[in-house]
């Protein structure tokens, strides 16, 4: 069974009704000793990091995100769920879980496209995500498939060798990246069509 | 039922929605919006009962609109698959309602419907450009660029501008307020009505500065496919999204 995380930070029913369609099971949950039971976790959100941090902190969840990730079972983060592994973010600031070394910013302002166009902030639509290492994240995806980001912000992780792929939008920043048991990606591959269900899939096929 | 309408009048069947959405999805469409125009309280909940039901198969942002003028009313049409959901007429009569959407469900789920009339320049309306609600029949005295401002300024994620003008004749969107809006606004705006030929979403991602364009008619009668319009974009040097 598949945890799906709930935060209080957005709308899960989308990763829900996306691994129904897979095949996987999946239930959502805000219990911790129910997240540590699963075989494998989903953590999506999106919204303020303070905020979710709180609802993380006042249910003890932080504590099993930590246990989990220690266990050594796998886990994938979406959007807010790539930010808030990292120390801390700008959002805020905040300090956040810190399972990776590094910090999340905000892109920074006014941003241009290599046409010398202005693009707005957040970041609302399909872009691609340029592979730099083969990763089993990627398996069946073709460099040209694009995700849909909505974000105003991303990680820059300390440790180069974690950063799977990498997106542009007026700079450079790793959209998706892997450390053993732990995934995270900055799109949502549960609305990316057929390429992020693939994402999907190949996360709830992988075991570390 | 899927209709579409010319200049928001004379409204004809062309289809069933989930099966139409599931043929867009399929050609490559990057978003999908529903738009209930009936918008009456019974027909909320066939809306739903369709989001519901295209949400299960199709793995692509979904906005919905129509009627919607409750944080109630917004949590159900999101809780039953869609991303976004699209308020106009509420807006205009209680525009808190964007401010607190946006603070319940984030911005970027909250677009801003606007549907726009050009009336001449005037004290009053000094774009030229007026909001009309209540589906394109009443007007509000407001100002189109105005509004928009406002509504970004209240938490509205995106803005959806629907000219009335423009709208089912597919002689091209109106370049003139899209522009004006999009170079106002930080937010995306979204062009919709009056698109009849791959041109006209040329002439609107540039000249009129849109960040999309929302087409209907033109795949709704099957005479353009989305992979047939998006080639030709590609081909002008437009950034689309080429394979999915």
């Amino acid at each position: 069974m598949v945890a799906i995380l709930d935060y209080e930070a957005g709308n899960l029913t989308s990763v829900k009704r996306a691994l129904d369609f897979l095949g996987f099971k999946s239930f959502i949950t805000s219990d911790p000793e129910e997240v540590l039971r699963a075989e494998r976790l989903i953590f999506p959100g999106v919204g303020a990091a303070g905020k979710a941090m709180e609802h993380l902190r006042q249910k003890g969840l932080d504590e099993a995100l930590r246990e989990f990730f220690l266990s050594g079972r796998p886990m994938l983060g979406i959007c807010l769920g790539i930010q808030i592994i990292f120390e801390k973010s700008q959002e805020g600031p905040t300090q956040t879980l810190g399972f990776l070394k590094g910090k999340v910013v905000r892109f920074p302002e006014p941003l241009f496209d290599k046409q010398g166009e202005r693009l707005k902030v957040p970041q609302m639509g399909w872009n691609r995500v340029r592979p730099v290492k083969a990763h089993r994240l990627f398996e069946g995806i073709d460099p040209r498939h694009e995700f849909y980001f909505v974000h105003s912000f991303y990680p820059e992780p300390e440790q180069e060798e974690i950063i799977l792929g990498i997106t542009e939008y007026g700079i450079e920043f790793p959209s998706a990246i892997a450390h053993g048991n732990l995934w995270a990606v900055q799109f949502h591959p549960e609305k990316s069509g057929r390429p992020g269900l693939r994402v999907l899939e190949n996360f709830c096929r992988f075991n570390p | 039922m899927t209709t579409k309408g010319v200049k928001f009048k004379d409204n004809v069947p062309v289809g069933d929605p989930v099966e139409m959405a599931r043929r867009y999805y399929e050609d490559g469409a990057d978003e999908i919006v529903f738009y209930d125009i009936t918008a009456s309280a019974e027909s909320r909940k066939i809306v739903i009962d369709l989001v519901d039901r295209v949400a299960r198969e199709i793995f692509i942002p979904l906005t919905v609109g129509g009627g919607i003028k409750s944080l109630e009313e917004m949590r159900e049409v999101l809780l039953a698959g869609a991303e976004k959901v699209s308020i106009n007429t509420a807006a205009v009569k209680n525009p808190r309602l964007i401010y607190e959407g946006a603070k319940a469900f984030g911005s970027q789920s909250i677009v801003l419907g606007m549907d726009v009339l050009y009336v001449g320049e005037s004290e009053r309306i000094p774009s030229g450009y007026e909001v009309w609600i209540n589906g394109g029949r009443t007007p509000t005295g407001i100002d189109a660029l105005w509004w928009a401002k406002e509504a970004e300024r209240l938490g509205a994620g995106e803005i959806c501008l629907n000219s009335i003008d423009a709208d089912g004749t597919q002689q091209g969107y109106e370049l003139r307020i899209t522009r004006m809006i999009s170079e106002a606004v930080s937010i995306p705006v979204v062009a919709s009505g009056g698109a009849g030929h791959p041109e006209h979403l040329y002439e609107v991602l540039t000249t009129g500065k849109a960040d999309a364009a929302l087409i209907a008619s033109m795949v709704h009668y099957g005479q353009y496919t989305i992979r047939e319009i998006k080639q030709y974009l590609a081909q002008k040097g437009v950034k689309v999204r080429e394979i999915w």
